[in-house]
């Protein structure tokens, strides 16, 4: 128990044994039993900790370890070791189907679709609102953020019959371009954030210096703001790879269909092979977690509104 | 002679658009091409075109106008045709023009167009062909109002949303003071392994969890056998009594990781020095957070909370695929699951446009009402 004591006490950080000297000596014991406490609030500290963190990652822990044994195996015991080997072939047989790798191609089109488009738009309209003065800017800019209220699952109905005049059922087009256009909001809100923060004598010395409006946009703003360019693709990247409801009633062919409907098909066809499916899910979460330990701090800035820059 | 450029030039580009539009339309209807076409046609064709005329248009006046003679240059005094003012304004015209149009062209036409047509049809009986003719004023709003499933949808979505409220945002608040900050060993990873459902998509989370919730050989059902004696198996998707509950861990698991890094972000805004002060001065650690850590987080809780009440009323994904669509006997709906199967499936649009002009309604009531009685404040803090 002592020993305990003293290695907490040798890892108080050096201004809090600095505040030690100023206090005078009698609050010091006190403080000595203060730090007790602290060996005993740091062991609930670490058992809240774990209990949460072991109840969020069963379901993923029983979904890796669930790939890689037998569907029996798993309807046995939901969570165990592979005691027969690691059923590679769980994996190689989703790996080698075709439709799989149509939805890949379907999703990463688009992926890519959404976030580039979104960022074009989104740049340009945020450069709009934040460094051009123009007669009604704050009307356009309120009509636009009223967007935010409206995320895409609420106007699904009226969309969807809008998608349909214009002839764009089955077309890949007609994922892209709504989810840019309800995207768009969030996005220009993001980057009017970042553009507002560039100091405005940036400005004024491009523009002695004989620079176009347009020019300052695409020379400075642009390279400067890219921190922000990059949370605002990486939140797209991760709405549109996930989209599930829109293509759900867009596409009807299964060679249009992306991941998300990819594996909910699966699920349909192949349900009871729990084995399989989990080997489905977790190549699915591979990349997630891959881009996540990426893009960890584009997305903490995404989320946080240009707030917190990473 | 400086006439003020801008303001004409969006008066005549609005009736440009105008004429356009509904000059297509009416040409189109006669020749029985669908008049909606026509309008969007008309209006895009208005809106550039429009640009270019105006700024022809100007130019000529500009020459009429002008007070430039012969004389003038023959005398080497050559006042421009246009002021610089107005140069200015054309320049600066189309560099707005350019920078918003594209932008708010995709936006009107997916997001605030079919909103403004959506709020139309919902007075109308239409399956979704041709065009919606049978009027029926309020009675899609009043069969709504009837209709059992509907009412235990509402009751469902406000309970998720009290559920939201009272679980998730103080799990994610605690977690937050707990890995957020300070110098606990290892917080780092335990803010990585914290944040790892969110990543992944709705999809997938439902999924894993439907299995997690099978009857007889799912993880939950197995681990509550393991921990109390005299446990029977659940049929957590099964049974009316606990759908609502399965579809609440499964939407906390998912996102409190997002309340966590707003919860992260807003403890970073809390200046160290007050928390210490007070502690100095003998607070204990209860009161520290109470009196002084809360109160600085308000305007993130607000926010959080705020963020909770739409997101909650806004589920879908995660909701659909764990109940396939409303199991059992659609006691399992949420408002938009609901509206996907009575609104969508069916065709029923002028019904379902009525379940989605409810939503909207909601929506802007709680934003606007929330908005300004308690987040003016934050707005006006950052805005200063």
């Amino acid at each position: 128990m002592i020993g305990k004591e003293s290695t907490v006490h040798a890892t108080q950080t050096a201004d809090e044994q600095a505040d030690v000297h100023v206090i005078s000596p009698d609050v010091s014991t006190a403080r000595r039993a203060f730090r007790y406490d602290l060996v005993l609030a740091t062991i609930i500290k670490y058992a809240i900790l774990l209990l949460v963190t072991a109840i969020v990652m069963a379901p993923v822990a029983t979904a890796i370890l669930g790939s890689m044994r037998t569907t029996g195996e798993f309807l046995a015991r939901p969570f165990g070791l592979p005691r027969n080997g690691i059923q590679w072939t769980n994996y190689t047989n989703i790996l080698e189907s075709d439709s799989f790798w149509t939805a890949t191609k379907n999703s990463l089109i688009i992926t890519v679709g959404v976030a580039g488009i979104n960022i074009v738009l989104a740049s340009m309209l945020a450069f709009a609102f934040s460094r051009v003065r123009f007669f009604g800017r704050g009307l356009v800019f309120n009509i636009l953020s009223f967007g935010l209220l409206f995320p895409l699952v609420v106007a699904i109905l009226p969309l969807f019959i809008q998608i349909r005049e214009f002839g764009l059922i089955d077309n890949l087009w007609g994922i892209i371009l709504p989810l840019v256009a309800f995207t768009l909001p969030y996005s220009v809100v993001i980057l009017r954030n970042f553009f507002i923060a560039i100091p405005s004598e940036l400005e004024d010395a491009a523009y002695i210096d004989g620079c176009t409006t347009l020019g300052f946009f695409r020379r400075i703003l642009i390279p400067i703001a890219r921190p922000g360019l990059a949370a605002v693709a990486t939140l797209n990247v991760v709405a549109a790879w996930n989209e599930y409801f829109l293509p759900l009633l867009v596409l009807t062919r299964e060679d249009k269909w992306p991941l998300p409907l990819g594996i909910m098909q699966f699920q349909g066809q192949f349900g009871t092979e729990w084995a399989l499916v989990m080997a489905y899910v977790v190549i699915l979460m591979v990349p997630a977690l891959i881009f996540y330990m990426f893009a960890e701090r584009y997305i903490v800035t995404g989320l946080t509104g240009g707030e917190l820059k990473g | 002679m400086d006439i003020p450029f801008i303001p004409v030039l969006l008066i005549s580009h609005l009736a440009a658009t105008l004429i356009g539009g509904l000059g297509l339309r009416l040409l189109f209807a006669s020749k029985n091409r669908d008049p909606q076409y026509g309008l969007m046609l008309g209006a895009g064709v208005g809106l550039v075109g429009g640009l270019a005329a105006v700024y022809l248009l100007w130019l000529s006046f500009a020459y009429l106008i002008s007070t430039r003679t012969w004389k003038d240059i023959d005398a080497g005094v050559d006042p421009p045709l246009l002021t610089e003012r107005t140069k200015r304004d054309i320049a600066k015209t189309f560099t707005v023009f350019f920078l918003v149009i594209p932008g708010m062209t995709v936006f009107f036409l997916f997001v605030l167009y079919p909103i403004i047509r959506a709020a139309n049809y919902s007075f109308y009986d239409w399956k979704g062909f041709g065009d919606p003719t049978d009027y029926v004023k309020f009675a899609n709003y009043e069969k709504l109002r009837e209709h059992k499933v509907f009412r235990d949808t509402l009751s469902n979505s406000f309970k998720l949303m009290g559920l939201s409220l009272m679980v998730q945002l103080p799990l994610a608040m605690l977690l937050a003071l707990l890995v957020g900050r300070g110098n606990l060993p290892g917080r780092r990873i335990f803010r990585f392994l914290l944040f790892v459902p969110y990543v992944f998509s709705e999809v997938i989370a439902a999924i894993i969890w439907m299995y997690v919730f099978h009857p007889t050989s799912g993880l939950a059902n197995m681990t509550l056998d393991a921990i109390l004696p005299s446990y029977t198996n659940i049929a957590f998707l099964g049974e009316k009594e606990y759908v609502l509950y399965a579809i609440f861990t499964v939407v906390t698991w998912k996102f409190f990781g997002f309340h966590l890094i707003l919860y992260m972000a807003g403890l970073q805004g809390v200046p160290k020095d007050l928390e210490e002060a007070a502690r100095v001065d003998g607070a204990a650690w209860w009161q520290v957070l109470g009196r002084v850590t809360m109160p600085l987080m308000a305007s993130t809780i607000r926010l959080t909370v705020y963020l909770s009440v739409l997101g909650s009323f806004q589920q879908f994904v995660i909701v659909q695929v764990l109940t396939r669509g409303g199991d059992p006997y659609n006691t399992g709906h949420v408002i938009t699951t609901y509206l996907y199967k009575y609104g969508l499936k069916h065709l029923r649009i002028g019904y379902g446009s009525a379940v989605a002009v409810l939503l909207f309604a909601m929506t802007l009531l709680f934003s606007l009402g929330y908005q300004r009685m308690l987040m003016r404040r934050d707005y006006q803090e950052a805005g200063r």
